[in-house]
């Protein structure tokens, strides 16, 4: 837990991925023979000694709920889950820890921002604006506000490469346009979004923009404050934390004029059949026991990656996607979606004549886990003109060896197929 | 390459799929279903002419996997001519077989070609598949044209 069981923090000089990957228990799997090559970390991170052992170590010694109990586990309870709330506004750069909001992860992050920020500023005329290249969770809440509200949801185009377009997204900036959500890193295609860019263009118009940064912390760090967004989300289980926890971070004075999402306790000061009153942000959007051990894991998890040299780090990463974009177009017939110039360690591709759900089954019998299908960006499968994609993402424990095994694979597919 | 690999894309599977028989539109039909598993990215449609609940024509179109191109194709095959009942009949048969243990026997008398498809019991993520185009059918025999056929649950 940060700080209370907090190992030594000093970053590691440099870069061992040997040594990173015997953090990780689940990657000395072997099943029938072969090691498990695990890459489908844009759908899932897996998770370090450090987070396993510190929801271990708090349902072991420390478990009670928080905010309730006079007694000595209840406070200790409540310490490490607020100490949590100030690593993550830490991690993420924003200056207060009042700015973090406990959730579920990313998607639930994108609803309370749709339903409690955008949806009372928002009716017929104006227009929220999305990008092509959103996971459904940055689409379906905002079909629901412009459902409620009679809002128009509009779309920034994405080119055959897949980047945004920035020249569209000008254009679409008018005066009716209210909120701006786009992904910080796209899921199926790999693309970094220029989101500095984008904030100062809708900032020049005094719109507010939140980003959908899920596919951005395991990668990078990220500073909201130098990014100049009014909301950012992050979900645990892709940054190697548990599931079922995230954060988003909002604005104080945002968040202070939000009305509550949902209702119960926590979230409240005083309650009476006359008036209820509510608690200040964050507790206003925390109501209920939240997910006090997962919380602990994802503080776990972000000691872990602060601990880690990430410039190393980011060049390990693209080593990998340079490897394997190399490697993959060796393999004929096979072409690659998303070809950004700036793009993060994610290789989605298409094979001329097999479905990707061909490919990954055949992949998996090598013990290669890949994910196919439109990974949740459906409309981006239908403007780059393809029914699924089968696709690689990598993390700071994948190596060369993996992507060798990767390939290896696909050229069994090529062979099953006789193509 | 695994047995069990061999076993799903048996050279048939793969020969119904690169060469897809009953394939495309069917002018005279008069029973209709779609299908679709968006997940995988699986389309269908299927397209009958039955005629004193004979199955006089069948075809399909759409595209997806090499299991759900293969089943569709090898379905079509297997229920032109026949009666709606031993069209059901074979359904029934098809769904017993995919959703049994792997150790199952397979009733080949009954299922001829059809159980070149056993493959997918060791592949419990591609059953739905090898079933998308035997429910369209269905639905299509039940004449429940407008219904949206999936043998998929939302999951992520
Ligand atoms: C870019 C992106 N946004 C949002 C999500 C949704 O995250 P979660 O399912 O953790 O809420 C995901 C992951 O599925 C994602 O990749």
């Amino acid at each position: 837990m940060v700080g209370v069981h907090g190992l030594s923090t000093a970053p590691r000089a440099g870069f061992d991925v040997e040594r990173v990957r015997m953090d990780f228990p689940i990657l000395e799997q072997v099943h029938e023979g072969r090691r498990l090559v695990y890459v489908d970390n844009a759908a899932t991170s897996q998770k370090p000694h450090a987070v396993i052992d510190a929801v271990t170590r708090y349902y072991e010694n420390e478990n009670a709920n928080i905010h309730r109990g006079v007694y000595r586990l209840s406070a200790q309870a409540t310490l490490a889950y607020e100490h949590v709330r100030a690593a993550v506004q830490q991690f993420l750069g924003a200056t207060d820890p009042h700015e973090i909001v406990f959730l579920r992860g990313t998607t639930e992050a994108v609803n309370l921002v749709a339903q409690s920020f955008v949806r009372p500023r928002v009716g017929r005329g104006d227009d929220v604006l999305i990008s092509h290249m959103e996971h459904h969770s940055n689409i379906v809440p905002w079909q629901l506000v412009a459902e409620q509200t009679g809002a128009t949801l509009r779309v920034i185009p994405i080119t055959d490469a897949g980047e945004l377009d920035m020249d569209a997204f000008r254009s679409l900036m008018t005066h009716r346009t209210k909120f701006v959500s786009v992904v910080h890193i796209s899921n199926s295609l790999g693309t970094i979004n220029p989101i500095e860019d984008i904030v100062a263009l809708a900032h020049e118009r005094g719109v507010p923009v939140m980003l959908d940064g899920a596919q951005a912390a395991p990668h990078m760090p990220v500073d909201v404050t130098a990014i100049g967004c009014d909301f950012y989300a992050i979900s645990g289980h892709k940054m190697f934390g548990p599931t079922g926890i995230g954060a988003l971070y909002g604005r104080a004075n945002h968040l202070a004029d939000m009305p509550p999402y949902h209702g119960g306790g926590e979230m409240i000061r005083t309650v009476s059949f006359a008036k209820t009153t509510y608690a200040p942000a964050p507790a206003k959007f925390e109501a209920g026991t939240p997910n006090i051990a997962g919380t602990v894991g994802l503080g776990a998890a972000v000691e872990y990656l602060k601990g880690l040299d990430w410039a190393a780090i980011r060049q390990h990463e693209d080593d990998l996607r340079d490897y394997a974009t190399r490697s993959l177009l060796k393999v004929p017939g096979l072409r690659i979606i998303g070809t950004a110039p700036h793009k993060a360690a994610v290789v989605s591709f298409v094979m001329e004549g097999v479905h990707a759900h061909d490919v990954g089954t055949i992949l998996d019998e090598r013990e290669v886990a890949i994910r196919s299908g439109h990974h949740c960006t459906q409309p981006v499968m239908d403007r780059l003109g393809v029914p699924a994609t089968a696709r690689a993402s990598f993390a700071l424990y994948n190596t060369r060896d993996d992507v060798d095994r990767l390939v290896e694979a696909i050229r069994e597919v090529r062979e099953v197929f006789g193509t | 390459m695994s047995d069990n690999l061999r076993e799903l894309y048996q050279q048939i599977i793969l020969d119904h799929n690169r060469s897809p028989r009953n394939f495309g539109k069917l002018e005279a039909a008069n029973r209709h279903a779609q299908g679709s598993n968006p997940l995988c990215g699986d389309m269908l449609a299927v397209h009958l002419r039955v005629d004193d609940d004979r199955i006089a024509e069948i075809r399909f179109e759409g595209s997806g996997c090499a299991i759900s191109q293969a089943s569709a194709s090898l379905m079509t095959s297997a229920v032109k001519g026949k009666t709606t009942a031993e069209a059901n009949a074979l359904f029934r048969a098809f769904q017993a077989m995919v959703t049994s243990r792997p150790s199952t026997p397979i009733d080949r008398d009954t299922l001829g070609k059809l159980a070149a498809l056993g493959g997918v019991r060791q592949f419990p993520a591609r059953v739905k598949c090898a079933n998308l185009s035997w429910h369209t059918l269905h639905a299509a025999l039940e004449s429940q044209e407008g219904k949206k056929i999936t043998t998929e649950r939302e999951q992520e």
